[in-house]
């Protein structure tokens, strides 16, 4: 067998060069996809296509399904009372019946959001090509796999083929400098991020994430970040695997087995971004003075520090005039006045949970800082973990008792408010300090107001019933 | 897929950057399982009230844009969640063509596999061509795939890029999976390199 001579290459790039199954003279790649995951929501229409066309999917064994969107949070006992969400849940049942690929069910033990449920099952891997019909899909690129959110007819030509056409993207390298301060989490890092690359920023890029900011976090810290590379608008993000990496994965459900572990390991080894590798481009941050990040607009580049203040629009300028309505607009219908101070912002609701931040990191980070303490009286708390296992493991830890005790409800797994498919939503004007990944206009619900955050900061701002410095807390 | 030569339309100006796709369809609407029928949900948490009642500020809802077919927007449109109903609802709508100065990825990519053309233009040209359009009433454009160019009444050309494959696939109507269907021989090589069965 020949070996072709590569120069320096991104990991990125190591993982497309080995996914290529046919490069058009165009510049159109044929790429195999190794994994593809689905829900309720971005399939039906998918299946109902190949059914159409008389096709089948390939390769059952590389596809596997969960209900995450649309299952309410409590009272799984009793059956989905929204009829259109059951329907949506019943056809993803029949669907992998029909066509043989593995569910998760509402009542499995290991159910759970889809970015969460790959990872700890062990499907998701270091240089695999990862593809589902959500833009979240980003977050399995903190293994070092290229993973990416695709739409329903991908998601339908992926079924039918196993691979995908797509475009080489170029390479960014975003690197930061400084330690991460007290009180600041992976989330505050990835919004800080975020705010500085701006939503489009990331476009048309392939960004990993690279240095000792991103090695220094555990595994739910660098799905955290990956997660939300998309809302810089990027492709995909990712960080090099290491030992932490190797050490997550194993004995996980899919796992490679004590057999052929070693050689798993060495293949891993391989996949980091080369000495002397080239990005089309590079960015760094200094982070080591930044504080806890809370949004105070529609996108989740509208971002600021915890001891700053709404900002005037007329200050804002980059593209000019553009901006500046963006602003207005944002202020305007998230009920804020420029120049209000960021822990003057009284909250009705607080979410903690989502493909962001639903991992028992997350809720470990909450949990300790509101240990002992109570709820404010107006505000209500969800605390929805993101798997089954999470659930489980942070009962064990008695998390679920501070919770309880603090006043937060303690829920079953799923999307939940993140999108508030489900019966978990926002009335208008509403507002709510949310761990989730996106706080556009209505995302959780009509008119609902949504800040981001980090757990710890969404955890003592449920104490307090504004937003608070967690530093100071 | 319906195929794209050439299209004429009345142009609606929406001049705001990163209309994300949970504007385009909320949420409530896609726990629908057909790719049709969702042009009544489009944009509609900003055409209806809380009350449900028409909000006759939104661009769409002005009587003059009734039949617009192209839109026109600013930075970052189809930005956010990978819902293809973004542009099922947009082509259901009777939409053919968005114009921006940049896409979402996924957004931009859903488009092409519906047989909606996302035109990318310049800042200077998008904004050419919102002071026309505010100021020619009933403005018209002529967007034209073969020529990769877009065009008015009044002597304003601009030409866009696309690449060729999605230029060739979307003037012919062609479907990917029957193109890539063409190329198993390749897949099984690859498969069989790989030890897939």
């Amino acid at each position: 067998m020949s070996t072709i001579i590569y120069p320096p290459r991104t990991m990125f790039r190591k993982i497309w060069d080995s996914h290529v199954v046919s490069d058009d003279p165009n510049g159109d790649v044929l790429l195999y996809i190794d994994l593809q995951l689905c829900h309720e929501v971005t399939s039906p229409q998918a299946f109902e296509g190949l059914r159409l066309a008389n096709r089948t999917v390939r390769h059952p064994s590389k596809v596997y399904a969960v209900v995450d969107h649309n299952v309410p949070t409590k009272d799984r006992d009793k059956p989905i009372e929204d009829q259109i969400a059951k329907t949506q849940i019943d056809l993803l049942r029949r669907n992998c019946n029909e066509f043989g690929i593995k569910l998760y069910d509402v009542n499995d033990p290991n159910q759970g959001v889809v970015h969460v449920v790959g990872p700890e099952r062990g499907l998701t891997q270091p240089g695999m090509t990862i593809v589902c019909g959500d833009s979240h899909t980003a977050t399995h690129g903190a293994f070092g796999a290229v993973a990416f959110g695709i739409g329903t007819s991908e998601v339908e030509h992926v079924l039918a083929t196993q691979t995908l056409r797509q475009k080489l993207p170029r390479t960014m390298l975003i690197k930061c400098n400084g330690k991460l301060p007290n009180g600041c989490f992976a989330k505050d890092l990835i919004l800080y991020i975020i705010g500085q690359m701006t939503t489009a920023g990331g476009a048309g890029y392939a960004a990993e994430f690279a240095g000792e900011v991103f090695s220094d976090l555990s595994m739910d810290g660098r799905m955290t970040v990956c997660n939300m590379a998309i809302e810089m608008g990027a492709r995909c993000g990712m960080i090099a695997p290491d030992q932490k990496t190797f050490n997550y994965l194993l004995g996980r459900d899919y796992a490679p087995d004590r057999n052929f572990w070693d050689t798993a390991i060495k293949q891993w080894k391989r996949l980091p971004t080369d000495d002397g590798a080239v990005f089309d481009k590079t960015v760094t941050f200094d982070i080591a003075n930044i504080a806890p990040q809370v949004t105070w607009g529609t996108t989740p580049a509208q971002v600021v520090g915890i001891d700053g203040v709404v900002p005037n629009p007329a200050d804002i300028g980059g593209n000019g005039d553009d901006n500046r309505k963006t602003a207005e607009a944002a202020i305007n219908y998230m009920g804020l006045e420029p120049g209000m101070k960021m822990t003057d912002i009284k909250l009705d609701t607080v979410f903690i949970g989502s493909c962001t931040n639903g991992r028992i990191e997350d809720l470990r980070a909450a949990a300790a800082v509101i240990k002992g303490r109570k709820k404010a009286d107006n505000v209500r708390v969800l605390v929805v973990p993101g798997s089954g296992p999470v659930k489980r493991q942070a009962e064990l830890e008695e998390l679920d008792k501070v919770f309880k005790n603090a006043g937060f409800e303690w829920r079953e797994p799923g999307c939940s408010m993140c999108l508030a498919m489900n019966p978990d939503q926002l009335s208008p004007k509403e507002r709510c300090a949310g761990t989730s990944n996106r706080n556009f206009e209505g995302r959780m619900g009509k008119n609902g107001r949504t800040h981001l955050c980090s757990p710890a900061t969404a955890a003592a701002s449920a104490i307090a019933g504004h937003f608070v410095d967690v530093r100071k807390f | 897929m319906k195929p794209f030569t050439i299209h004429t339309g009345l142009v609606i100006p929406m001049d705001r950057s990163d209309v994300d796709t949970d504007q385009l369809v909320p949420k409530q609407f896609l726990k629908r399982v057909e790719r049709t029928g969702l042009g009544q949900f489009l944009f509609y948490d900003w055409r209806f009230k809380n009350d449900g009642s028409v909000n006759p500020d939104f661009e769409l809802n002005r009587p003059e844009y009734k039949d617009a077919t192209i839109l026109l927007a600013r930075k970052n449109f189809g930005c956010g969640s990978s819902r293809e109903h973004a542009p099922w609802a947009l082509m259901d709508y009777g939409f053919r063509v968005v114009i921006a100065s940049s896409f979402a990825d996924i957004f931009y990519n859903n488009s092409f596999k519906n047989g909606l053309l996302p035109v990318r233009l310049l800042e200077k040209e998008v904004e050419l061509l919102f002071q026309k359009a505010n100021k020619e009433k009933g403005y018209k454009l002529t967007v034209d795939l073969e020529q990769r160019e877009v065009r008015d009444d009044f002597g304003t050309k601009i030409s866009f890029e696309i690449d060729q494959f999605r230029q060739n696939n979307l003037l012919k109507g062609l479907d990917d999976i029957d193109l890539t269907m063409k190329k198993e021989a390749e897949i099984k090589a690859y498969e069989a390199k790989h030890g897939i069965k």
